[in-house]
């Protein structure tokens, strides 16, 4: 340890090293592998383009969440939030709080605000997949910190979809979802059936060089 | 001494005005059976004179009211009702001499049970006095304990306690204001001292309210009410308080307030105990607060958790309370694992468009906010339901994936024509 580490522990004897933060799993085992899953009281950032399979790794996080028996919620900046689809990925639709602001990213924030300092909500996503990234690169950093402050050092989770990194040094985690591969069945023409995409999710923080990849399915 | 009143003609109606009128004469009353009230006497000779004129008081008022009844005052509760049944007009029985005076009564006035009174008409017995001088042991023996207290109530003895008909408690509280109060933030204070006498009124009974109902009158003599209906009862006053301020900004008074009243529906407080291996959850209070603040913010019914509908149309869902967490969190259970699922981004409404089409494939799209050169899709998958109904639906799905690699969900509607954007596949 430096000399100058060590004088300061000597002048602080009681202080304490913060314990590190609990990892709560995404529901994707390769990605559970790649990262560890997610911080808890911290924010994680799920960026990319459409249709990169944003919202189907915030499902299976969500799906995860309820699974654990915790209260969620769903802060949806456009309204397109799906409840057939998020039944079908395995969330509990009971326990997931919907908040639908009608395409105001002001009043999503605000609803955000004000779930994270209710308490008690294990997982809350921030929607913004749909804003244009000029948009969402005028969310003050202020309000990152604001979330930051709420949700640090208590269980919860802040999920952010975006099309691009956001919340700068407040986020702990953030995963660059790379330009989707869809997969077919069958040549064109009649019968063909769209399988599902292959989403590749590289973490931009905490970096790795190695990116975690699965597939998430087209119902029926 | 107690006073019996009877009455003959029996309605529901009738015996609330027997209550009523029992209810003057008496703060101890009994509704001892639909046809019978029984008064506390005790204390009421300074006020009322003697039992007997008290008595004919009562058959006075009562004749007066327009409903003949019988009076009996006696020495307990349960003589003065088998007097009262079965002596007409006014009857006093001086205390210990009520097994006399009963005996002559028949004994279907103590209604037996029909087993009993057909053994005791086999025996013989048809009055009070012959039932009486039955010996106890005997009669327990053969016809058990309600052989005795039949024959006890035939004795006319009796110690039973009153049990007095208490009004139902009113949880009400109205304020009159001298000057007509417009701001939300000075009625607020007045709103705290009412649901404060409330609040106390229901914890002195241990309830708690499960809706809230305020009046206003305004200042052009208009009247606004509002309810307010809880998840679960609560009787805490900040918290009322503030769903009440929530619910008042949401739908402010049409005008200057000049009285307030505001009551409270009752019910037994909720008794809950925390599971020490559930995840921690909102406080209750807390997330009524949470979900008033956020139906403020984003729209009345904006707010809740979904709930997909039992059909086949596409999108079909509503949107419902989030009722009772606790509740719903005892029912789930840990899902077994499976295959990532696709999400489905929803345009609502759909956006149209317009699609040109090349050896029946679409080959284009142009929509609000996106469009290009279609690079592959999958389709058609025909669906059509409810066509028994005024709004049925029919379409062609399309899967389709554009240039610049996001993937949609198209449909064109067989009945009216026309292209749709469903959603993004995300």
């Amino acid at each position: 340890m430096p000399p100058a580490l060590l004088a300061l522990r000597s002048r602080f004897p009681n202080w304490q090293p913060q314990p590190a933060a609990e990892l709560v799993s995404t529901g994707i085992a390769q990605l559970d592998a790649l990262t560890g899953g997610l911080p808890r009281g911290s924010i994680a950032e799920i960026c990319g383009p459409p249709s990169s399979g944003r919202t189907s790794l915030a499902l299976a996080i969500a799906a995860a969440a309820t699974g654990r028996r915790e209260i969620c919620a769903w802060v949806d900046t456009s309204d397109t939030f799906d409840p057939a689809t998020a039944a079908a990925a395995g969330v509990e639709l009971d326990q997931l709080l919907w908040i639908r602001c009608g395409g105001r990213p002001p009043a999503a924030l605000a609803a955000a605000d004000q779930v994270l300092h209710a308490g008690g909500f294990g997982l809350t996503v921030l929607d913004l997949g749909d804003l244009a990234p000029r948009l969402v690169r005028r969310i003050p950093l202020t309000s990152w910190f604001r979330f930051h402050r709420a949700v640090e050092r208590t269980p919860a989770v802040l999920v952010v979809l975006a099309p691009e990194p956001c919340a700068g040094s407040c986020s702990s985690l953030s995963l660059d979802l790379k330009k989707p591969r869809a997969i077919w069945t069958g040549g064109p023409g009649p019968g063909r059936l769209l399988r599902g995409l292959v989403v590749e999710a590289h973490p931009r923080k905490p970096a790795r060089g190695e990116s975690a990849r699965f597939e998430a399915r087209a119902a029926g | 001494m107690f006073a019996c009143l009877h009455l003959h003609d029996l309605a529901d109606i009738h015996q609330a005005r027997l209550l009523d009128l029992a209810g003057v004469f008496s703060p101890r009353v009994e509704a001892a059976a639909p046809d019978a009230v029984v008064l506390d006497l005790e204390g009421l000779e300074r006020l009322w004179g003697s039992p007997g004129e008290l008595a004919e008081a009562i058959e006075r008022r009562a004749r007066d009211s327009g409903f003949p009844v019988r009076v009996a005052v006696a020495g307990n509760p349960e003589a003065a009702v088998s007097a009262a049944r079965g002596f007409p007009g006014v009857t006093v029985i001086p205390e210990g001499e009520e097994a006399a005076r009963l005996a002559v009564l028949p004994i279907g006035i103590l209604s037996p049970p029909p087993e009993l009174a057909e053994t005791l008409a086999r025996w013989g017995i048809r009055s009070f006095g012959e039932l009486a001088a039955l010996p106890e042991a005997g009669l327990s023996e053969r016809l058990g304990p309600e052989g005795v207290v039949l024959r006890k109530r035939a004795r006319g003895a009796g110690d039973r306690l009153l049990a007095p008909a208490a009004a139902a408690p009113v949880f009400r509280e109205r304020l009159d204001l001298e000057h007509p109060v417009a701001l939300l933030e000075s009625f607020s204070f007045l709103l705290a001292r009412l649901l404060g006498d409330v609040c106390a009124s229901l914890e002195s009974r241990g309830l708690a309210a499960v809706e809230l109902r305020l009046g206003l009158e305004l200042e052009d003599r208009s009247q606004q009410e509002r309810s307010l209906r809880l998840p679960f009862p609560m009787r805490s006053p900040p918290a009322l308080l503030k769903l009440l301020q929530l619910d008042l900004e949401t739908h402010p008074p049409g005008g200057a307030v000049t009285a307030v009243t505001l009551s409270a529906e009752p019910a037994a407080p909720r008794l809950l105990q925390q599971e020490l291996f559930v995840p921690p959850a909102p406080a209750p209070e807390k997330l009524e607060w949470t979900l008033a603040r956020l139906a403020r913010l984003a729209g009345e019914g904006q707010v809740g958790a979904a709930e997909v509908l039992d059909t086949h149309r596409p999108g079909a869902f509503r949107m419902k309370r989030l009722e009772s967490i606790d509740a719903a969190r005892r029912g789930s259970l840990p899902k077994p694992d499976g295959p990532q699922r696709l999400a489905l981004r929803v345009f609502r409404p759909p956006l149209e468009a317009k699609v040109e089409a090349s050896v029946g494939r679409p080959s284009r799209i142009l929509a609000r906010g996106l469009g290009g050169e279609v690079t592959a899709s999958a389709g058609p998958w025909r669906s059509s339901g409810e066509w028994w109904t005024a709004d049925p639906w029919t379409r062609d799905e399309w899967d389709v994936a554009l240039g610049d690699g996001a993937l949609y969900r198209i449909w064109r509607d067989r009945r009216k024509g026309g292209w749709f954007v469903e959603g993004r596949y995300d």
